[in-house]
């Protein structure tokens, strides 16, 4: 099995390397044919060499053969593309088969798994390792240039230059699979009867899914970055590019959105110290190209519109690949301490020379046919959808430089001083959360400027009611009574955490009032033009620019998400030994401790605690936080039990066992408003899913003005 | 009876308002500083516990950490002695290395930590109204012949009827 898994892979290479050289043979050929001249390829981005190469033609027939030839090349490209797919696919089913078959004989497996593994981890063994995790990451790439060179008819020489990228980036990583990351590498020495088990902090069922959605993210924003480098290169007239790649973008967005809060909530499930988010390196390493991401899916629209900004989309998909790949470097490289990094091995260097070469590749051609990226149209005032646009990702890239900054920052210290320095939450707390404020106050704002000009009156008139409403709100949280619990009673002199939260909760208030303000006025045009009652309104205008709705629920969300943020400042946690019958009151919450007990099975060994839980005097039900040891990997790992509810989570760990008595270690935490960050998460998603569907045909039409009469009258129409 | 220059008015004004402001932010500052249980959470919170468990002090939570307890303690004793919150960093620092600390000092190369993230987002605004600027001052495309671009006060106009047309 593993020979025919490392001849899987090698053939993948030689057809991504075939795939990427016929590719762009096939090219430089065609742009001969096409423009028929060899100096005119100079301005298509072909190579010096290539150019040399090529006769100067002139006769018709010559040319035509020129182009069948290329033709034929190019598809035997699309084709081995296509291949490569089959060949990593086969290489990733026989790792799984043989996790499967716990074929120790395989040092991967040997590694990440053991006979007793439940089927379900045993699939995951594929992502659970550096070697398994790279062939994974190949096989997604693969996926993802199967689909795109399937649909290559919608624009063949776009997509065949974006297939030469993407075979580029492919032969990097099974490069790595083949000579330095063998998934398929036998074990030395003696055959052993059982595995070495897998890490059980991976024993839980979102690992299943976490790492797949966060790689199709990361892997995803290779497509976005592989039609603009070959846009780019071509020269691509207009920016139907832009049309083509933004479901891809808005996809490959949504997976990373999922694989960054699983990610969070296996932390918080897992981990057991009661927080999601530890500003860890690996953590940063997939919000970086998040924010870079986010902030590209606002600016293309000002591509898309107006014309705008190309330049700097440019730059921004090209930092968002970047990013994702600089991410893995840290992961793999072991130059940044992090709990959940890989081991340290050479494969970083790999990674830094790949950087290096993108980077360089994509600086020559920026450089090259910068001149092709000028804007199309002006900037006509400040209170317009556009300078939105451009504040926005100003703070988009700034908060991507404090959590770049803050990841880099102990490696800095030693380059510069030689001494070590730890860069955590305070230092983001500090630095990320203004500009995160200064943010959501831009969201409330935008989507109430127009394209090109906005008039202070209009923007007074619809940003009147809700900054009252948050108003409003921000002083009913100060005034109620602390009693109330979570968020109220927040009285921002008394502590700066408390300020923010407040501020948070208000702008988020106000982001939501926005959001609901656009879909009553949007509403009421329709209801007035069509009869119908409201609700059905707002959902035919939903219907009618899914793009724009959509993304505003996705606001909607992030803003729900921020107020989950807020609840961190009312955390609290106690610690107690306890033993039956023994007490523990925290918050509004009563623990009583009924009974500790202890359990074995093939896979761990548990401890745990059983305890009764009253609120406010009254029983809500039991809770049961355990600790397990896991037999094959020696390891130890906590499995918190959480109670939610909108106010907030009930979070109890089994710390361990005081050796002298015997008795239970229990910590618990209260954390406000946990819940609301995985349903802001959901919402988020449901407004991407909304904002990828076409748009319905509009069907309300408003009377023609009065010197229009005699033409048809024009249809309602909304922009995004 | 004099009477003030209406001129000097309005920036007597804004110094005023100033001034409220910096009273505002000072009694901000020193609530609840000198409680020593808010004390405690806030420097314990400022610092990691050194295990190697890359957490922070008072979030430090596996049994059997052979350093969390011994400084939660030590930092208590500090506080109840009324040390000021430099003193207790330093000696902590001292004893046990930088790395206490969660997040960079505000002395030497440290600072660039806070700096350039405000270097770069003014930076950034700077270059963005520069290119708002030069936007605004690009001539405006060109009109095919027998058209007239609408401008100013007829601009304007269109842009109400549109609006009252679509109540957007």
């Amino acid at each position: 099995m593993a020979e025919i898994g490392s001849f899987a892979l090698l053939l993948a290479l030689a057809l991504s390397v075939y795939s990427f050289l016929a590719g762009i043979i096939a090219l430089v050929f065609q742009n001969q044919a096409f423009q028929n001249q060899p100096s005119s390829l100079a301005s298509t981005g072909t190579p010096a060499a290539f150019r040399a190469a090529i006769p100067s033609v002139a006769d018709a027939s010559f040319v035509a053969t020129l182009r069948r030839g290329s033709e034929r090349i190019g598809e035997t490209a699309r084709r081995a593309g296509i291949a490569t797919f089959g060949a990593v696919f086969l290489a990733a089913l026989i790792l799984v088969i043989c996790a499967f078959q716990d074929n120790f004989s395989i040092a991967y497996i040997f590694h990440h798994s053991n006979r007793d593994l439940p089927g379900p981890y045993k699939f995951a063994v594929l992502w659970s390792g550096q070697e398994g995790s790279l062939l994974f990451w190949s096989l997604l790439l693969a996926a993802y240039g199967f689909v795109l060179r399937l649909r290559y008819k919608t624009d063949p020489r776009l997509f065949a230059y974006a297939s030469v990228v993407l075979a580029g980036v492919q032969i990097f990583f099974l490069l790595l699979l083949d000579f330095a990351a063998r998934p398929f590498g036998l074990i030395e020495g003696s055959l052993r009867a059982d595995g070495s088990g897998l890490n059980p902090l991976l024993q839980y069922p979102e690992m299943v899914i976490h790492p797949p959605m966060l790689y199709l993210g990361y892997v995803g924003f290779t497509v976005p970055f592989a039609f603009a480098l070959g846009a780019l290169i071509m020269k691509y007239p207009g920016e139907k590019w832009i049309h083509i790649t933004r479901r891809w973008t808005m996809v490959t967005w949504a997976f990373l959105t999922c694989g960054v809060f699983l990610g969070a909530h296996w932390a918080y499930s897992v981990l057991g110290w009661g927080g999601y988010w530890g500003w860890d390196p690996v953590e940063n390493a997939s919000l970086m190209p998040w924010l870079t991401g986010t902030a590209f899916l606002h600016s293309v629209m000002m591509q898309e519109k107006r014309g705008m900004l190309k330049m700097w989309n440019m730059w921004l998909v090209f930092a968002t690949f970047w990013l994702a790949i600089l991410g893995t470097f840290l992961t793999r490289s072991g130059i940044i301490s992090s709990v959940h990094a890989f081991a340290q091995s050479s494969i970083g260097e790999w990674f830094g020379w790949f950087l290096l070469i993108t980077l360089a590749a994509f600086c020559f051609f920026f450089f090259k046919n910068k001149s092709h990226l000028r804007s199309e149209h002006k900037l006509e005032s400040l209170l317009s959808r556009e300078s939105s646009f451009l504040f926005n990702n100003l703070l988009f890239v700034i908060l991507c430089i404090v959590v770049l900054l803050g990841t880099w920052f102990p490696k800095l210290t030693e380059l510069v001083e030689e001494k070590k320095v730890t860069v955590s939450a305070p230092f983001y707390n500090r630095e990320a959360i203004p500009i995160a404020l200064l943010l959501l106050i831009l969201t409330a704002v935008g989507p109430l400027l127009a394209w090109r000009k906005t008039s202070l009156e209009s923007l007074k008139r619809n940003f009147m009611w809700p900054t009252i409403g948050a108003i409003v709100v921000a002083v009913f949280l100060m005034i109620t009574p602390q009693s109330w619990g979570s968020v109220f009673g927040l009285r921002p002199w008394q502590d700066v955490s408390y300020f923010y939260s407040l501020m948070a909760i208000a702008l988020s208030v106000l982001v939501m009032l926005t959001v609901a303000s656009e879909f009553y006025r949007g509403g009421r045009v329709i209801s007035k033009h069509t009869a119908q009652g409201m609700f059905a309104s707002m959902v035919q205008l939903t219907h009618r620019n899914t793009r724009r709705y959509g993304g505003y629920i996705v606001h909607f969300g992030v803003v729900v998400v921020i107020i989950g943020f807020a609840g961190a400042a009312f955390n609290q946690d106690k610690e107690m030994e306890m033993k039956n019958g023994d007490k523990m009151t925290i918050g509004p919450y009563t623990l009583i401790c009924r009974s500790s007990t202890e359990d074995d099975n093939a896979n761990y060994f548990s401890q745990w605690a059983l305890l009764d839980v009253f609120k406010d005097g009254k029983p809500v039900g039991t809770m049961s936080p355990e600790r397990r040891f896991y037999h094959a990997s020696q390891q130890t790992s906590t499995m918190p039990y959480i109670r939610s509810t909108l106010n907030d989570d009930l979070y109890l760990v089994f710390e361990g066992v005081n050796q002298d008595n015997g008795r239970p270690i229990l910590k618990a935490h209260l954390n406000a408003l946990v819940m609301w960050i995985w349903m802001g998460v959901w919402i988020m998603l449901i407004g991407t899913v909304l904002a990828l569907v076409p748009n319905a045909p509009a069907q309300a039409r408003v009377p023609a003005p009065a010197r229009l009469k005699r033409t048809e009258a024009a249809p309602v129409t909304t922009g995004d | 009876m004099t009477k003030s220059n209406p001129k000097t008015r309005p920036a007597r004004r804004r110094r005023r308002g100033a001034q409220i402001l910096l009273l505002c932010a000072s009694v901000f500052s020193l609530l609840g500083a000198g409680d020593p249980a808010s004390r405690f959470n806030e420097i314990g919170h400022q610092m990691m516990c050194i295990c190697g468990c890359n957490q922070i002090l008072l979030e430090c939570n596996h049994v059997g950490c052979p350093d969390s307890d011994g400084m939660r303690n030590e930092l208590m004793a500090a506080v109840s002695r009324g040390d000021s919150d430099s003193l207790v960093e330093q000696s902590f620092v001292q004893k046990y290395g930088p790395t206490v600390l969660a997040a960079p000092t505000t002395q030497g190369f440290d600072r660039a930590a806070y700096i350039i993230p405000f270097a770069a987002l003014f930076f950034g605004l700077g270059l963005v109204v520069l290119l708002v600027r030069s936007w605004k001052n690009r001539p405006a495309p060109a009109i095919a012949d027998g058209l007239r671009p609408v401008r100013g006060a007829e601009l304007e106009q269109f842009r109400d009827q549109a609006r009252k047309d679509t109540d957007l």
